[in-house]
């Protein structure tokens, strides 16, 4: 069911989480809000879920326009950045709620929380309290939890925040290969640009409670709509006015036109590849990524000195009112 | 044997972390602290009383003004507590999830109880529902006593036992959030189901040491009761103002008598919330489990209980 927001603002105080947004998101499809914290995309989640009313503005679920309905007739499933599991339930009792607020049949209850019980892999966890769990069963869970209701639209609020790095990897997989067998509508929220990239059909960029880009993880890549982006998405480094990601810098021996001549600062080897710090003659500082047979080849070591080449650099129009907006120091995955 | 070798040597049970005679003598202070204060004079009140044996006592207990006394208190508390239950769970929910204005100053108010003297209360309860009070006309012109009569004691025990509830529950509800609710929105739960089925058992613990606070306190009550009563002997006497009152009229038994009743009834009820508190997990907490359920679902074999709730 596809989701369409138009024109949705949010004030806290003086404070403006949501400015004037809208968005489309499609049918079946598996969306990235992405943005810094504090952008506004946690609100404008709870916005769709019905958690927090916009002051202006609608939502339309499918074709029904629900920005006055609330969030128990929406049909939604919410999962939670911190699960909000009913601690006072098991396992089972915690997935079974929605249906027995339904007061659907008990066996069909007991049968729909056993298919998604083993559905998320915590069959053996059944009759466990939540505090009995670990951190990525317990987002399982809330998943189950979440799905038992067989909501038209499911909205996670940075599901995986709260994981350590394995977990995380395993369970955005899991995420992506759920969805690709439900082709529910799902809506993420994330700060983690390599999660976006890695799991979302579309990604919306969020910044300052406004929608920067909107798009397919690739094209926000390779055709970044403004330096917010670009410096988002991937890494970068900044040479005057222009942009240039570091695997797009050459490094070569030989003096070619329109390179610049640089010292070697520090190699740093990062299995595949290695990222070497750069001062350019003209005092600034890049950073490149090469593939590390290349860098093998060319011996790189801290104190040479070597021509490097910005293969595709970048410059963006500045915005008409405020200052561009600088991009925090480059996610680093 | 020197300090450092008793320490050494018990370092592999359990671990310590100074010299043993400090932590032995705060020990033996604390307890005979609570020696003097506490064990002593209520386990004198015990000898006492049956140091005539079991005769007196009976007698003092067959006595028609110590059961008028004895009911009269119990059914004191059984009116208070459930109201400042109710009361005290809905101005905790308004204290900790509502933006209001007065919200700093109700915050304030709730704890007035705490910080007036209880003859105090008594008194201003006088002042407003007293024969020259402000309601006194109007309430004896509608033939409805409140003060030297029951009504007045239910206000005062109401009044002095009110903060408890609310004091307990305040930090519950605030540790759990509102996650939790949120959830239960999402999920269709209505606002009273998710009241039902998941804040109120969220905050049962709270809930349930509020209500033995709350009880304790109103058996106890004397001051403010002790004023608004009239103190009449077999009709507005609670069992706190028998016990003073068999005592300056030098019926000793009979006030030691009525003493360790209320010392049975609050062991009582401190031995109940401890049955609560310790039996996480075993019978008791079902037992508050089920009830806070409202019946909701019959009671099946223990065995399936667990495989098939809900």
């Amino acid at each position: 069911m596809a989701i369409v927001i138009e024109h949705i603002t949010k004030r806290f105080g003086d404070f403006i989480a949501v400015d004037d947004v809208s968005l489309t998101v499609p049918d079946g499809e598996l969306t990235a809000l992405l943005g810094p914290s504090g952008s506004g995309k946690s609100t404008l989640l709870r916005i769709i879920a019905g958690l927090e009313v916009p002051d202006t503005g609608s939502v339309v679920l499918g074709d029904r326009d629900v920005t006055n309905v609330p969030p128990q007739r929406r049909g939604i499933g919410f999962v939670f950045q911190h699960y909000a599991p009913f601690k006072h339930m098991t396992v089972r009792d915690n997935v079974a709620f929605g249906l027995t607020i339904r007061k659907r049949p008990r066996d069909e209850v007991k049968a729909r929380v056993h298919d998604l019980l083993s559905l998320v892999q915590i069959e053996q966890f059944a009759d466990r309290y939540p505090s009995q769990l670990s951190g990525g069963q317990r987002q399982r869970m809330a998943l189950a939890r979440a799905l038992a209701v067989e909501p038209e639209v499911l909205l996670l609020d940075e599901p995986f925040g709260a994981l350590d790095a394995r977990v995380r990897k395993e369970l955005r997989a899991w995420l992506r290969r759920l969805h690709d067998e439900t082709h529910v509508t799902t809506v993420f929220v994330t700060h983690d640009q390599e999660e976006a990239m890695e799991v979302a059909d579309g990604i919306v960029v969020v910044n300052h409670g406004a929608i920067e880009q909107v798009g397919p993880p690739r094209e926000l890549y390779e055709h970044p709509a403004n330096e917010f982006v670009m410096g988002f998405i991937g890494e970068v480094n900044r040479l005057g006015d222009a942009w240039v990601r570091p695997h797009d810098i050459d490094i070569l021996f030989d003096e070619v036109p329109g390179s610049v001549e640089a010292l070697v600062e520090r190699v740093v080897y990062l299995g595949f590849e290695v990222r070497v710090e750069l001062l350019r003659r003209d005092g600034s500082r890049v950073w490149a990524e090469v593939p590390r047979d290349q860098a093998e080849e060319l011996e790189l070591r801290v104190g040479q000195i070597v021509n490097t080449r910005a293969r595709d650099a970048r410059t963006f129009p500045v915005p008409d009112s405020s200052p561009p907006s600088v991009p925090e120091q480059p996610v680093t995955a | 044997m020197t300090s450092t070798a008793v320490t050494g040597s018990q370092n592999a049970r359990s671990p310590s972390y100074g010299r043993r005679w400090p932590r032995l003598l705060v020990r033996s202070i604390g307890l005979l602290y609570l020696a003097l204060l506490l064990a002593l004079p209520v386990g004198l009140i015990f000898v006492r009383t049956f140091a005539g044996g079991l005769e007196p006592v009976f007698t003092a207990l067959r006595s028609p003004d110590f059961q008028h006394a004895f009911w009269l208190t119990l059914t004191l508390a059984a009116i208070a507590v459930p109201i400042n239950t109710v009361f005290g769970v809905i101005t905790a929910i308004t204290l900790v999830r509502r933006r209001f204005p007065g919200r700093g100053l109700l915050n304030a108010v709730i704890d007035l109880p705490f910080a007036l003297s209880p003859v105090v209360i008594g008194l201003s309860l006088v002042l407003v529902y007293g024969q020259n009070g402000w309601f006194g006309s109007f309430l004896k012109a509608s033939g409805f006593q409140v003060i030297f009569a029951v009504p007045g004691m239910v206000l005062a025990t109401v009044f002095v036992s009110l903060p408890f509830v609310v004091r307990e529950v305040i930090p519950v509800l605030r540790e759990i959030g509102t996650d939790q609710e949120e959830a239960a929105y999402t999920l269709g739960a209505s606002v009273a189901k998710t009241f039902l089925r998941v804040t109120l058992p969220a905050i049962r613990w709270g809930v349930i040491y509020g209500v033995v606070l709350t009880t304790a306190r109103s058996l106890g009550e004397f001051g403010a009761v002790s004023v608004v009563s009239g103190r009449i002997s077999g009709k507005t006497e609670t069992l706190t103002l028998y016990v003073e009152e068999r005592y300056s009229e030098f019926d000793l038994i009979g006030a030691y008598t009525a003493a360790v009743v209320l010392a049975l009834i609050a062991v009582a009820v401190l031995l109940a919330m401890n049955a609560l508190q310790s039996g996480r997990g075993n019978q008791a907490r079902e037992w508050v489990t089920d009830l806070l359920r409202l019946g909701r679902r019959k009671r099946r074999p223990v065995a399936e209980t667990n495989q098939a709730e809900i």
